[in-house]
């Protein structure tokens, strides 16, 4: 395999821009797969925000964020998903140090801490909607239960993901596609917890300001 | 163990070398700035909301930037390059698509010709 054995340019003398050698890829292409999804995945959030944005004043008489919204309900939800992500933190130290017992109880003490932001939100929810404030009642209304319902969803199904990994790692221990996949779902965490930025932010603190 | 298990190898997978420092800066720099913001609103700090907006909006910078360093370890060499560039292409798009959608639903909006409540009234 000599650097001869790779024209740099074609009879005609046209260029050859194929990187044949490869150096530009990296090792493992999962990671950068599965960072791209996050990204599209950062694309879908965007539509939901430009929604909000938009229709987030629109109340059709309805009752406003600022009558609606509980503040220290929305604090203790990020605070919950905050601790998440160093919980997850934990669990990947532990996934470095080979130390499969502690990946696992760290592991499941993120799902709780996860479960525990979604039994928040769906009484947050289920109060929203006793109070005649349900996703009909007005554009903004419409907008904030899809957007917070989607982050919702989200986290759901990393709970339901991280399930699925910790029966894995319980039954194979911490292999190669193990960590690898440990890695994804950490990726997916710390990224939903950037979401959820935006979503206090924009949503619940701005939309409280008068 | 099975015969297949062997074959894995078992050197580690990540792109990054995780540690507890990395961990605890950007979970007390998030709690900070968390906390800031929570407590401009809460406690209605500033009197001008378009001040505290603004300001809230900063702090929500600063913190998605240090979740971006300390939890997902994105620098300038991860993937070859590639998470960085991907995120920075994903970061134009989604600044375009945010502020082209308010500014131009804003001028909508506002150029609207005004409706009568009886006009209203007979909307589907």
């Amino acid at each position: 395999m000599s650097e001869a054995a790779i024209p740099l340019t074609r009879e005609d003398g046209s260029p050859v821009f194929l990187d044949l050698k490869g150096k530009h890829h990296p090792e493992n292409g999962t990671l950068l797969g599965f960072w791209l999804y996050l990204m599209s995945d950062c694309l879908i959030f965007a539509c939901l925000f430009a929604a909000y944005g938009v229709l987030g004043r629109s109340y059709a008489a309805g009752p406003s964020g600022a009558e609606l919204f509980d503040l220290s309900l929305v604090a203790a939800n990020t605070g919950l998903l905050l601790l998440s992500s160093i919980t997850y933190g934990f669990a990947m130290i532990a996934m470095q140090a080979r130390n499969k017992g502690a990946v696992l109880a760290w592991l499941a003490v993120t799902g709780l801490l996860g479960a525990g932001f979604i039994g928040l939100e769906l009484y947050e929810f289920a109060h929203l909607i006793h109070e005649g404030a349900g996703p009909q009642r007005s554009a903004f209304l419409t907008s904030f239960f899809a957007l917070v319902g989607t982050h919702g969803l989200h986290v759901s199904f990393g709970i339901v993901w991280l399930l699925v990994l910790m029966s894995q790692v319980a039954r194979h221990g911490l292999t190669g596609a193990n960590q690898r996949r440990l890695f994804c779902l950490s990726m997916f965490w710390h990224f939903l917890d950037v979401v959820w930025i935006g979503v206090f932010t924009f949503v619940y603190l701005m939309g409280t300001l008068p | 163990m099975s015969a297949h298990d062997d074959h894995s190898h078992d050197h580690a997978v990540g792109p990054v070398h995780v540690s507890l420092k990395g961990y605890a800066t950007g979970f007390v720099l998030s709690l900070i700035l968390t906390a800031i913001p929570f407590w401009l609103v809460m406690a209605k700090v500033i009197p001008n909301s378009t001040i505290t907006a603004l300001v809230v909006l900063g702090f929500a910078v600063l913190q998605i930037l240090v979740h971006m360093v300390y939890f997902l370890h994105l620098d300038a060499k991860s993937e070859g390059g590639w998470n960085l560039l991907s995120t920075i292409f994903t970061v134009i798009i989604v600044v375009i698509m945010l502020a082209g959608s308010l500014w131009v639903m804003h001028h909508m909006n506002a150029n609207m010709m005004p409706m009568s409540p009886h006009e209203a009234r007979g909307l589907p």
